[in-house]
């Protein structure tokens, strides 16, 4: 009784692996185990015939699947045609503003037209930032809130990317996009606050956007920006920028 | 000569080489297809996916770490895209078009057996799994992934795989049995 209890976990083992013994995609030491349990155990040996049947069948049901149309392969090297000049460095970014733009680009409408201008705006300067081999740093101020190269004046033009408007009078923040929010979210996430995307990515994948159109108080921006972080899909970090 | 591995390639494509895209493109969009098809039950859906698929390939390359077969690695960003897509359709419309693309309703499991054809009823009771089971089933049996890989792949304890996959093949022997085939297992 003592040997039939020790010897039914390991043949109960040995009949879990089948599928894989099948497969042989067993390490040498299990597929040993395997083959010894099924040269002594008859009605094991006859489940591993089920098994290779049931393997057989689904191989069979998957070659039927046929393959995709050129169109997929038109599609994929198209969108990397698109992908202008992808170095390592940009692809290997956590948040990859071109990818992100392609995308946005493919489900416009006409109600995030102007916002999705000023987004390709900023890849096609961001992209040139990079290729120019510039380097970011972000500079936190004494207080709260960070202090941005391109918006403090004078600030040197080589310490970070700008785009034409950057400056423009308005209320700012800053953000990071988490980095599982899809290109629809992000169109919500805009047309929603009614703001923009005005300067970034910067250190840290920051992006700066404008939250108003004209400068507003301390406490009425910080409501803003508080509402806009509760939309944890899309944004994993956001401050006030004055 | 030996082909470019996998993993060469990969590492070529991290530094921009659209050839080397090409080659791995050809070497696993077949079963990348099929994996993406067999879990959201539309062709054209599918397409969609599987470019979407090796452009995330072509983005993040430089972050493949070996760690994983290349395969592994493409099964799991195809896994995770169609299962996002599940989730933002709605379920009516899904169920729909898998039902169409997957169930000839002009030849069910029991039709199949008054013909005597066993590999078509087997194939049949496959099809009728769950999406879990099919899912498995199609990774070990077809994707020839071992119980560690399907383990990172899905997202599970490896002894969950082995409890996952020896359900399945009891829901298909149960759906087998039903059918009119009874295999005396379980």
């Amino acid at each position: 009784m003592i040997m039939s209890r020790s010897k039914a976990p390991e043949r109960e083992d040995i009949e879990a692996l089948l599928p894989w013994h099948a497969a042989g995609t067993l390490s040498r030491r299990d597929a040993e185990r395997v083959e010894q349990a099924l040269s002594q155990d008859a009605e094991l040996a006859r489940q591993f015939e089920l098994v290779r049947e049931e393997m057989a069948e689904t191989i069979h049901l998957n070659e039927t699947l046929g393959a995709p149309s050129s169109r997929a392969a038109q599609r994929l090297f198209a969108a990397i045609e698109a992908e202008d000049n992808p170095g390592t460095t940009h692809r290997s970014m956590s948040f990859n503003f071109s990818a992100w733009t392609t995308n946005l680009i493919e489900q416009l409408s006409p109600r995030t037209l102007a916002w999705s201008a000023a987004a390709a705006a900023v890849a096609i300067f961001v992209q040139a930032g990079v290729l120019a081999g510039l380097l970011l740093t972000t500079e936190y101020g004494g207080g709260s809130s960070y202090q941005t190269a391109s918006y403090n004046e004078p600030a040197p033009v080589t310490r970070g990317i700008s785009v034409p408007g950057a400056s423009a009078p308005g209320a700012f923040a800053l953000m990071r996009f988490n980095p599982a929010a899809s290109a629809a979210d992000i169109t919500r996430f805009f047309d929603s606050h009614k703001a923009s995307v005005v300067d970034g990515p910067r250190a840290g994948g920051l992006y700066r956007i404008r939250v108003g159109a004209n400068a507003l108080p301390n406490d009425e921006l910080a409501k803003i920006v508080a509402r806009m972080a509760e939309e944890k899909n899309v944004v994993a970090f956001i401050v006030p920028a004055q | 000569m030996q082909a470019t591995t996998d993993e060469a390639l990969i590492s070529r494509i991290a530094g921009g080489d659209r050839l080397a895209m090409q080659v791995l493109y050809a070497r696993h969009h077949v079963r990348v297809y099929r994996f993406v098809l067999r879990l959201v039950g539309n062709a054209s859906v599918a397409e969609d996916l599987i470019s979407d698929v090796f452009l995330d390939v072509w983005r993040q390359a430089g972050k493949f770490e070996s760690r994983s077969a290349a395969s592994t690695w493409l099964l799991a960003i195809a896994r995770f895209k169609a299962l996002s897509m599940l989730r933002r359709k709605p379920e009516e419309e899904l169920d729909e078009e898998t039902a169409g693309a997957i169930e000839d309703p002009a030849d069910d499991p029991e039709l199949a057996v008054q013909k005597k054809d066993k590999g078509e009823v087997l194939r049949k009771c496959l099809s009728a799994l769950s999406s879990d089971h099919r899912e498995i089933i199609d990774l070990v049996y077809y994707h020839e992934k071992s119980v560690e890989e399907v383990a990172g792949l899905i997202g599970i304890p490896e002894a969950t795989v082995k409890t996952r996959m020896f359900y399945a093949r009891k829901k298909l022997s149960e759906l087998l049995k039903a059918a009119g085939v009874d295999r005396g297992w379980p």
